[in-house]
């Protein structure tokens, strides 16, 4: 970081000052960013051949990888200062920006425009197929179960989510002991959804019947003890689509009663009085008072969560594949493309996905206009 | 009167207090139950863990064999019997599923026609199981060869999941695909709040579109570039990947903090001769602490448990936490010893970071929904 700072030739000074101002300046200009391009290469062959042992390149990797990131940073800075102030002045934003442009570039905008090009395109992406894609896409028996199972997740899952969240925002707000139940709602945030899959796999588990035979699951004992007979619950087509979507509230209830609970802390408390002097039920004053002021976070949450079970993959994955009546657009997704190798119908699935979410993305770049950020 | 008014609302909201607490200790119970269950499950015994449940392991009453019976050998199996100290007569598919005698306890035939035997089981209270075991953990967390015992009882050897070798791998893909977004989107945000550059806003407009992208619509042609530059399965692959799709939210998060930074401390620096890089280093980092660690959590906690970019990204050398674990429920679905000690590794490091930096992770949370 002392670089820019060290090296700021002083005019005279003699022979030496003259050659470091000039020539060395030109030199170390040159030698700086080859040197750290060096050791930067050098970084990556070591870390992709390299035989040691594994903590040597876990900690070799985090030190090259954020050290690296940090190291072009300062050199290109150092660089552009090195030029006339006019210059620099002009080029400087771009190498703050820059990173961030040229990244998001590479990874969201262009791989959009190609996916696009792609949909229209065969398995191996070499000869047009014009709208073949599509036309699989939404007539697909696959696929239609697939869109119908995401309906179920995006009506079910979202509403209960944020229900849930809604309900539990409300009653904690009334209990000394809040933070403690957050905790413990919010806590399945931090666990990711494979383990998520793990932890309800188990809840589901069916051991076969039989003499003799207990059911380790939970829900199995629970229905064996009421009276029930044990069920392979995960092949109960269709209700273990709702089987999984419990899975997905469990751990989205805690963003969205997050989210709610701060926003029902906003409603003026004179309000809440008013209300009850004027002689409002508890819940006359929930539907006319709360619900009202809240009701944009509540339009946030919502979308955030329809977002998100639109795109949603990893509980399925794990937990049937697909299989047994459970398959959704995102998994359709990684099988066209990683299973069957078909590109073009990938391309096409996520290009639907994409569409669905465009009325968000207008709405965003709506807001963000009216902000006036800038 | 006044007095006996205040008491009866004092009442009222006593009952209201329980009512709400109750509902949300049930709630929370709820909520808290399944993990418990892969908790306690991880330490207990395999075969404990497929026999029988694992609430078992708190006191709870359940039959106990107390002793056997021995059927004559002169009593003919085939049609009902009767057996010493129970009344009436019993058939063989009866008493293989169990016969509950009126004064308690349970009679249950052992094996098939020929052994001849028959179980008495008593209702008695048992304790809290102690027979808990570290075997799970060290198995899943080795490389070598590990052997336990299954459901039928047959004793299994088969290679560790070497969970520790892939919880180093979390470590190095999830650090630096933290820090590196919220450096790249740091610098970015500064630019964007006060450096003046033509196409500012419409830049930004497009970092503002991409905010809600799917992230499936670039994983087929990103895949196509790793092939063609020979990234794939290294980690500079998922850094980037992770880099790339976290941006957008990073540099709006940013840029919202960064652009509310007072004026006045920043001008007084440009007067002082500060460039633009000393500032950003100085000054604007430090005082964004609070944003770069809500963003920072956010972002660990996501690539910690993401799933489907590691899967399409890395290779069988630098396997995650969670692709090993959705590979073992795939390979392994049954064996439970080792699939919830192997989640409960996976779940360690997010929880703690997580129960450490709630506030911060919160605030992140807000920033980034309620505006966006």
């Amino acid at each position: 970081m002392e670089i820019n700072n060290g090296i700021k030739p002083k005019p005279g000074g003699g022979f030496l000052g003259w050659f470091a101002a000039g020539l060395g300046r030109i030199l170390v200009s040159i030698f700086v960013p080859l040197i750290t391009f060096l050791v930067l290469w050098q970084g990556f062959i070591f870390l992709r051949n390299s035989q040691a042992p594994q903590i040597v390149l876990v900690l070799v990797a985090i030190i090259w990888g954020v050290g690296g990131v940090a190291l072009l940073f300062t050199v290109s800075n150092w660089l552009i200062e090195q030029l006339p102030k006019e210059w620099s002045r002009r080029i400087l934003p771009f190498v703050f920006v820059g990173p961030a442009l040229a990244i998001l570039a590479w990874f969201l905008l262009i791989p959009t425009f190609r996916t696009l090009y792609d949909s229209f395109m065969d398995a191996n992406s070499f000869h047009f197929v014009g709208m073949a894609n599509y036309i699989y896409a939404f007539t697909n028996p696959i696929m239609l179960e697939a869109f119908r199972n995401n309906l179920l997740w995006l009506i079910f899952g979202t509403s209960f989510s944020v229900g849930m969240g809604l309900l539990i925002a409300v009653l904690a707000d009334r209990s000394s002991f809040e933070s403690v139940y957050k905790a413990i709602i919010f806590m399945p945030m931090a666990i990711s959804f494979v383990g998520a899959g793990v932890i309800w796999k188990f809840i589901y588990a069916y051991n076969g019947t039989g003499s003799g035979i207990q059911q380790t699951g939970l829900l199995n004992a629970i229905v064996v003890a009421l009276g029930g007979a044990p069920q392979a619950w995960l092949e109960l087509a269709p209700w273990n689509n709702f089987l999984l979507i419990i899975i997905m509230v469990w751990l989205q209830t805690g963003y969205s009663m997050v989210i709610l609970s701060s926003a029902i802390k906003g409603v003026p408390a004179d309000l809440m009085e008013a209300s009850r002097i004027d002689g409002a039920s508890e819940i006359q004053a929930f539907f006319r008072i709360t619900i009202p002021y809240i009701q944009g976070t509540l339009l946030t949450v919502t979308t955030t969560i329809l977002i998100f079970s639109l795109k949603l993959f990893d509980i399925v994955r794990v937990m049937t594949g697909g299989n047994s009546g459970t398959n959704v657009i995102a998994n359709e997704f990684y099988l066209e493309r990683f299973t069957f190798g078909d590109a073009g119908r990938a391309a096409a699935i996520a290009v639907v996905l994409l569409i669905a979410v465009v009325p968000v993305m207008i709405y965003n770049l709506r807001s963000f206009r009216e902000s006036k950020a800038f | 009167m006044d007095t006996k008014k205040s008491t009866g609302f004092k009442r009222q909201k006593v009952i209201s207090s329980l009512l709400v607490n109750g509902a949300l200790i049930l709630i929370c119970l709820i909520w808290i139950l399944p993990t418990i269950g892969i908790f306690i499950t991880s330490w207990r015994d395999s075969q404990d863990i497929f026999t029988t449940g694992w609430w078992t392991v708190f006191p709870h009453q359940t039959y106990v064999n107390s002793s056997q019976i021995h059927i004559d050998p002169s009593v003919d199996v085939n049609s009902a019997m009767s057996i010493p100290g129970a009344p009436g007569k019993y058939t063989f598919e009866q008493l293989r599923a169990g016969v509950k005698l009126p004064n308690g306890t349970q009679l249950t035939w052992f094996g098939n026609k020929r052994t001849r035997l028959i179980d008495v089981a008593k209702l008695q209270w048992v304790g809290f199981s102690t027979s808990l075991t570290t075997k799970n953990y060290t198995d899943v967390l080795s490389n070598n060869n590990v052997n336990y015992t299954d459901a039928n009882g047959n004793n299994i050897v088969r290679q560790g999941d070497n969970l520790f070798g892939a919880f180093l791998n979390s470590v190095a893909v999830a650090v630096p695909a933290t820090i590196i977004p919220i450096l790249i989107a740091a610098f970015a945000a500064y630019g964007f709040a006060w450096l003046n550059f033509p196409g500012r806003k419409f830049f930004f407009t497009i970092v503002v579109a991409l905010l809600v992208v799917p992230l499936q619509i670039a994983l087929v042609p990103i895949v196509q570039d790793y092939t063609k530059l020979d990234l794939n399965g290294t980690y500079l692959a998922i850094w980037l990947a992770h880099t790339g799709f976290g941006l957008p939210l990073a540099v709006y998060l940013l840029f919202n903090y960064i652009s509310g930074l007072p004026r006045e401390i920043l001008e007084s620096c440009f007067i002082d001769g500060a460039s633009s890089f000393t500032i950003f280093t100085r000054l604007i980092l430090p005082l964004s602490i609070p944003a770069l660690a809500s963003f920072a959590i956010f972002q660990f906690l996501w690539v910690w448990n993401d799933y489907l970019v590691a899967l399409v990204f890395l290779g069988s050398k630098t396997l995650v936490l969670t692709v090993t674990l959705a590979n073992m429920v795939g390979e392994k679905g049954q064996d439970w010893q080792l699939l919830t000690s192997g989640a409960f590794i996976s779940m360690l490091l997010p929880l703690a970071v997580f129960f450490a930096l709630q506030r911060f992770f919160v605030r992140g949370l807000l920033a980034g929904s309620v505006k966006g």
